[in-house]
């Protein structure tokens, strides 16, 4: 269940894990954007990681909000409005209903979706989003199903972002912002807070 | 890699203080961002902001000034500024009369600038934005994100920056700019990859007797790639790709823009301008507009773009003819 305490937990595990995994997010990148997610999701973790070790929180809200300015101003790029985006309606979501997760994660898909545009199968963090939060709706997430959703972008081909512009070429390479997204998820799991 | 930089990380930030000490009666930094602030203001006129990804300089802060750029948001290198950055150049470049963005069309781009149009709306800022999409090596489908926004930019920023110093409202240069950029076409070639400090390797590899036609301002891969030739054979296929693009016939008018991708030396620009302006003569091409420099680069990539802009309207010459005074134009 999402408490203050295990919302910080599972991003500061999240931020360990996008540290740990920066130079992979880049090199996925490199193969069919521009090289620059693992530095861009790395700068971000680390200002959201200052963020929330500065401030006591009395919600989920404002846990989430605080994550939201920290990533959406550092990261940059697309995935930094991308995952503000998620965040922000996330923060929203959880001052609705606080226990239920599957809520604020589909909260966090359409915050994405409606800011990108992008459609499942487009070859983006919507393909990790979208079936995670299915599945977390019928109480199976497992870390086989986000590691399935994110290896199952690499048969695709990228219609939306700067990988669109090869065409093909995409084709064969896991979605770099997919992997992010599925550390997100794995960090749920991990810090027990299903 | 090579480089005479400090550290990595610090590119940008040390940069902007060095283009600033530079024109230091122009413009300033406001402080603590990466936003490049106009000294001199027009009251009452629409404020233009653009901005994006560092590494092509002198774009965009080196368009800061009376005449074209209200501010420019610098991100980190080839990475879109944040929405706050940019909300505090919306608010500190606008006068009264709102603020027009102008962005090239990427993804990260359009998301955080939208954001920020958003977030300014709430302050009751009127903003409005405008997206170049000038590289006509991509393809313009509703399956990729479309053409991009390249080295035509410069000339958006010039034609609507007079206009907005002319007095035009929010709505009119807005309206202007619908019918001026589908107006400008841009093609480019590539004979070596330019190099992200922070990750310290070329974009992406050709050999030492290779071009590749198409390449993006980023090292987005182009459409075709063969041995080095003469400048005479680059000029005309890249003559060739705008022809197929705007059909033109005898006598119509435009204006060009040879530009340096970084690392390639202006005589070359100059020979290369030299074979286009013989190839456009010989189709009896007018071109009262010409320009011939280093304006949208990619860090120290080598190669060169070929834009032109077809004058449909007499104002659109005045207007690029009209004075600016910027650190770069
Ligand atoms: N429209 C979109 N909707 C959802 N996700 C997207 C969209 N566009 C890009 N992405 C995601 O963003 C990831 C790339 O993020 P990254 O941080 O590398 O930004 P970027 O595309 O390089 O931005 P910029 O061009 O400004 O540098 C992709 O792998 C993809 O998952
Ligand atoms: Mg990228």
């Amino acid at each position: 269940m999402l408490t203050v305490e295990s919302t910080i937990k599972w991003l500061n595990l999240f931020s360990e894990k996008v540290e740990k995994n920066k130079d992979y997010l880049s090199e996925l990148d490199q193969a069919i954007g521009d090289g620059d997610h693992g530095a861009n999701m790395a700068r971000g973790v680390a200002a959201m990681n200052e963020a929330l070790s500065n401030k006591s929180f009395d919600s989920i809200q404002d846990v989430l909000k605080t994550a939201a300015m920290a990533l959406l101003s550092k990261i940059g790029g697309a995935s930094g409005p991308l995952y503000g985006s998620a965040l922000i309606a996330m923060a929203k979501q959880a001052g609705e209903d606080r226990s239920d997760l599957a809520s604020i994660i589909q909260a966090g898909s359409d915050g994405i979706q409606k800011r990108g545009k992008a459609e499942p199968g487009d070859k983006t963090m919507v393909d990790v989003w979208v079936p995670v939060v299915n599945a977390l709706k019928n109480n199976k997430l497992s870390a086989d199903i986000i590691k399935k959703a994110v290896q199952d972008t690499e048969p695709l081909k990228a219609k939306k972002g700067r990988a669109s512009y090869l065409g093909d070429r995409s084709i064969g390479h896991i979605d770099p912002g997919s992997m992010s997204s599925g550390y997100l998820f794995e960090t749920l799991i991990e810090g027990d807070t299903l | 890699m090579k480089k005479i930089i400090n550290k990595p990380e610090d590119v940008v930030d040390q940069m902007i203080d060095g283009l600033i000490f530079g024109s230091e009666d122009l413009i300033e930094r406001i402080p603590g961002t990466n936003v490049i602030l106009n000294k001199q203001l027009s009251k009452g006129k629409v404020a233009l902001v653009s901005g994006g990804g560092s590494g092509h300089e002198p774009t965009h802060a080196g368009f800061v000034g009376p005449g074209m750029l209200a501010a420019a948001v610098c991100g980190q290198v080839f990475t879109s500024p944040a929405p706050d950055q940019i909300l505090e150049a919306i608010k500190q470049a606008d006068q009264g009369a709102g603020v027009l963005l102008v962005i090239k069309n990427y993804s990260g781009d359009i998301m955080n600038f939208e954001m920020a149009e958003e977030l300014a709306a709430m302050d009751e800022i009127e903003v409005d934005h405008i997206v170049v999409d000038d590289d006509i090596a991509v393809e313009d489908s509703t399956y990729t994100a479309g053409r991009r926004g390249v080295a035509g930019t410069i000339l958006v920023h010039k034609i609507i920056g007079a206009a907005a110093e002319s007095g035009l409202s929010l709505k009119e240069l807005k309206a202007l700019a619908d019918q001026v950029i589908p107006s400008i076409k841009t093609i480019g070639v590539a004979l070596s990859a330019g190099t992200v400090p922070e990750s310290g390797k070329p974009g992406f590899e050709l050999e030492d007797n290779e071009m590749e036609y198409g390449v993006g301002i980023h090292g987005e891969p182009g459409y075709r790639r063969e041995p080095i030739k003469p400048s005479r054979e680059i000029a005309e296929e890249l003559t060739d790709q705008l022809r197929k693009a705007f059909q033109w016939k005898a006598g119509d008018c435009y204006g060009i823009l040879v530009n340096g991708l970084g690392a390639t030396p202006l005589m070359e620009q100059y020979i290369f301008a030299n074979d286009v302006a013989q190839l456009l003569k010989s189709e009896q091409i007018e071109l009262p507009f010409r320009k011939i420099g280093s304006y949208m680069t990619s860090l120290d990539m080598a190669g060169l773009s070929l834009t032109l802009i077809q004058l449909k309207d007499d104002h659109w010459l005045d207007w690029l003819n009209a004075p600016a005074r910027t650190t770069a134009w």
